[in-house]
């Protein structure tokens, strides 16, 4: 999948216009996977994962922050998250179909609270590099 | 069989109510085919599919998506007997459409942006559950006559 200039421009003006409530929109993309698909709540048995909780709060920030630095050097997502991708191969060892649900999550969170900015190529752009970092994150598995 | 909560009938039918289903299935089509462009390998008689500015004009993009959407409402009003519901569907698309089923998960879930963007903060995180349970089952239901 590779993302074009159109698509890296797409991205650098989303998250530029959402990247100051990076927080909220990891913990809600959070709360939603785990809503949604309860099998992902395997990977955090050591969380409370009740509503308003610290720690999911907490994990949205740093998933968010990982989103706001693959979108802020959208050239080379691969050299950004290298070492968030050697920690998934190493330690975390997240399935890799997980990424697609939790971009499923973080797309209707930009849907439910932006949607006029989530025009269908917009869509497109976002959709490609939530993928992307997918498969940076899983790169190293094997 | 498949088991439906009250809350999520509920949540089901209080969204479903408010949809336009012209509208939403243009739309959900629409965005199928400009996402995920290799799904437009279906609809090869459909015209121009050149842009997303010419997948959103296009008549039959809008009238065939009028008619998934409808088609949905059919496997909302039967939820307790999906499959049964869905059985000549489901031989149509294996037999006919020879549409891999997995063009029926990624409709679902283009399905649930649309939602997602026109009901924004009414579409919570339990109404989007259950929700996704719902592509999840009619996807399933679609799939269940293919051999």
């Amino acid at each position: 999948m590779v993302l074009h200039a159109n698509d890296k421009s797409n991205v650098k003006a989303v998250f530029g216009k959402i990247g100051g409530q990076a927080e909220e929109l990891g913990a809600e993309t959070l709360e939603r996977m785990f809503a949604a698909y309860p099998q992902t709540k395997t990977y955090f048995p050591h969380f409370d994962l009740g509503k308003g909780s610290a720690q999911v709060k907490a994990h949205g920030k740093k998933v968010a922050a990982a989103l706001v630095e693959a979108a802020n050097h959208v050239d080379d997502i691969a050299g950004a998250l290298s070492k968030l991708s050697d920690l998934h191969a190493q330690k975390l060892r997240v399935d890799p179909v997980n990424f697609k649900l939790l971009g499923q999550c973080f797309l209707v969170v930009v849907a439910s609270r932006h949607p006029a900015l989530l025009t269908p190529e917009v869509h497109a752009s976002l959709d490609k590099f939530l993928c992307a970092v997918g498969t940076v994150l899983t790169a190293k598995y094997r | 069989m498949v088991h439906w909560s009250a809350e999520e009938k509920q949540l089901i039918a209080s969204v479903w109510g408010k949809v336009n289903v012209e509208e939403c299935g243009a739309e959900a089509l629409a965005r199928l085919l400009i996402v995920y462009p290799w799904t437009q390998r279906f609809f090869d008689n459909f015209g121009n599919l050149s842009s997303p500015t010419a997948i959103i004009g296009n008549p039959k993009v809008r009238a065939h998506g009028k008619k998934v959407l409808t088609s949905f409402g059919e496997a909302i009003k039967n939820l307790e007997n999906l499959k049964v519901t869905y059985s000549k569907l489901s031989e149509l698309h294996c037999d006919k459409l020879h549409v891999d089923p997995e063009n029926f998960r990624l409709l679902g879930d283009i399905l649930i942006i649309v939602l997602a963007a026109h009901f924004t903060k009414d579409f919570t995180p339990a109404c989007q559950a259950t929700w996704q349970k719902l592509v999840g089952v009619v996807a399933h239901a679609l799939a269940h006559k293919y051999h």
